[in-house]
């Protein structure tokens, strides 16, 4: 009888151990999966912004115009990860009221490269908005198994650094606005 | 002389810089010329009638802050056709390197062309990456006036050439009296503040730390606080006791802010920089108001380096505390500071300003056809 507790005693040790490791894997697995998010979002607000550049100093747009884009584009260059959300939303509003501006799309279109440079800033910006999202969602995911209470027990997270949402302002560009 | 003025931001938002167009223009009115305004406004508000509306102001971040600016394709168009129909002598077009009107103007127009440059702007790699579309513009400025020594250097720092210097006028009579507002300032005193109050440049909250430690030893000192901004939220930055020692009231028009003026004993101007002249400084010297003001260049200048008022360490609320302690405690001093104040002011009245702004028109017209549209 001893013998066949004990058996079944380190039995249960011993899957309660796998069981543990796993749920390790699989949170550690999540944080890779969040830093992979992260990147995709950097490289697409990168592409965003390099797009808007492009724009801002095509030559095709009225002064006024231009500088207040690249003014924007220098902002999101220029700020520490600190102020990257601020900066990039305002990037962002900057795109709406310029593409919201009356006459603006019309204008361009019928420009030598103006389709092309507007349909680059509004595809990158659609790529922003989706990477935010996806971005957001495993961190929402990451926060809620960090905190289950078997990983805050057993710090199954170890070392990594607690998910942290990114919030911005990425409402698309408008067309054409009134007027 | 028929003079056409471009202002780039929205007449319906108070500033420094509508403010000194509107002040020009009517200085200048007054002296028999004639004169047109062209500027964003928004389309329900009533405008003088020498101003002629560019359409819908666009807010958009620029420069660290929300500005209320006109672009575009039809912003554009617009200003062909007020320079078209105006057949002005000469074009005065106001910060030219802000993305709106002014730029918009330099960029259509031919002929002779002033431009006022009011912003000590940091170098921003922005006027050297725009530099085609923004040069063929800004090339076609003939006399280029700064109004503090500020905006000067930065306009030589970024676009070369030189400026003229013509401080900021101030409508000084308009400042000299008014009927302080009900129970203002009051037997314990009271220190004030003029300006936006969540645009961390223009330093409220270095005042609001201040007022706390002038409070703690001045029990009936009480702070009078006037600006755009959300006032429930300043309030709360103060502690408890001290909410009912102070009063915001938010957006106030001219003749209050004149009143405002003459409610206190003291007036504060904490600004932290991005000033290039102080508008409301030297208006609160115009009212006589005893002024502390941070010891930024601008300030400096406009307060004869300490002499027409107390400076403080820019950004250091301590010593803020002390400069504006000092003054209260002290009628004498603050007596004498308003007579010098008075004194120093006078300098900026905008009679003797807007002849100065003449006499550049009329070196750059000489020999000169109107201003026309480029082709």
């Amino acid at each position: 009888m001893m013998w066949t507790y004990l058996v079944l005693v380190v039995l249960a040790m011993v899957l309660w151990g796998f069981y543990i490791s796993w749920r390790a894997s699989r949170l550690d697995r999540l944080h890779n999966r969040l830093e992979a998010a992260r990147t995709a979002l950097d490289l697409a607000m990168v592409r965003r912004s390099s797009a808007a550049y492009e724009l801002a100093s095509s030559g095709l747009l009225d002064p006024a115009t231009s500088l207040l884009l690249a003014d924007a584009v220098r902002r999101v260059r220029d700020v520490g990860q600190a102020e990257r959300d601020l900066a990039e939303s305002d990037l962002t509003q900057a795109l709406r009221a310029v593409f919201g501006q009356p006459g603006f799309r019309k204008e361009l279109e019928d420009m030598d490269g103006g389709p092309e440079l507007i349909g680059e800033v509004e595809a990158a910006a659609q790529q922003v908005f989706i990477a935010r999202k996806f971005y957001n969602d495993l961190a929402a995911r990451t926060m809620y198994a960090r905190q289950r209470p078997l990983a805050r027990v057993f710090r199954l997270a170890g070392s990594a650094p607690p998910p942290r949402f990114f919030e911005m302002d990425d409402a698309l560009p408008d067309g054409d606005g009134p007027g | 002389m028929r003079i056409g003025i471009a202002c780039p931001y929205s007449w319906a938002v108070p500033g420094g810089v509508q403010q000194h167009i509107r002040d020009l223009a009517e200085a200048l009115i007054g002296l028999g010329h004639e004169v047109s305004v062209i500027t964003p406004a928004d389309d329900d508000q009533p405008l003088p009638d020498y101003v002629v509306p560019a359409g819908k102001a666009v807010p958009v971040p620029y420069n660290g802050s929300v500005a209320r600016l006109a672009f575009g394709p039809l912003s554009a168009s617009r200003v062909r056709r007020w320079l078209k129909e105006g057949d002005f002598d000469v074009l005065h077009v106001h910060e030219p390197t802000v993305p709106s009107l002014p730029l918009l103007a330099c960029w259509v127009a031919s002929g002779p062309i002033v431009a006022t440059v009011h912003t000590a702007m940091r170098r921003s790699r922005v006027l050297l990456a725009t530099q085609p579309v923004m040069r063929s513009a800004l090339e076609k400025i003939d006399g280029r006036i700064a109004v503090s020594e500020a905006a000067r250097t930065t306009l030589v720092e970024h676009l070369g050439g030189d400026a003229v210097l013509i401080p900021n006028g101030v409508a000084t009579k308009r400042y000299r009296h008014a009927k302080p507002l009900g129970g203002w300032p009051g037997p314990g005193g009271a220190i004030g503040f003029l300006g936006r109050m969540e645009e961390s440049r223009k330093g409220l909250a270095l005042l609001l730390k201040a007022f706390e430690i002038l409070a703690a030893e001045r029990p009936g000192l009480r702070l009078l606080v006037a600006g755009p901004g959300d006032a429930a939220a300043q309030l709360h930055k103060l502690p408890e006791p001290l909410r009912e020692r102070a009063a915001f009231l938010g957006e106030v028009d001219e003749e209050e802010k004149v009143r405002v003026l003459h409610s206190v004993d003291v007036f504060c101007s904490p600004n932290t920089g991005g000033e290039s002249f102080g508008i409301v400084t030297a208006e609160a010297m115009a009212a006589g108001v005893p002024v502390v003001a941070s010891d930024i260049e601008a300030f400096r200048q406009v307060l004869r380096n300490g002499k027409a008022g107390e400076l403080f360490a820019n950004g250091d609320p301590a010593d803020l505390a002390r400069a504006a302690g000092r003054l209260l405690d002290d009628p004498a001093r603050r007596a004498e500071l308003t007579v010098a104040a008075l004194a120093a002011v006078a300098a900026y009245d905008w009679d003797v300003v807007a002849r100065e702004v003449l006499s550049v028109y009329e070196t750059v017209v000489l020999g000169r056809a109107t201003v026309g549209v480029a082709q």
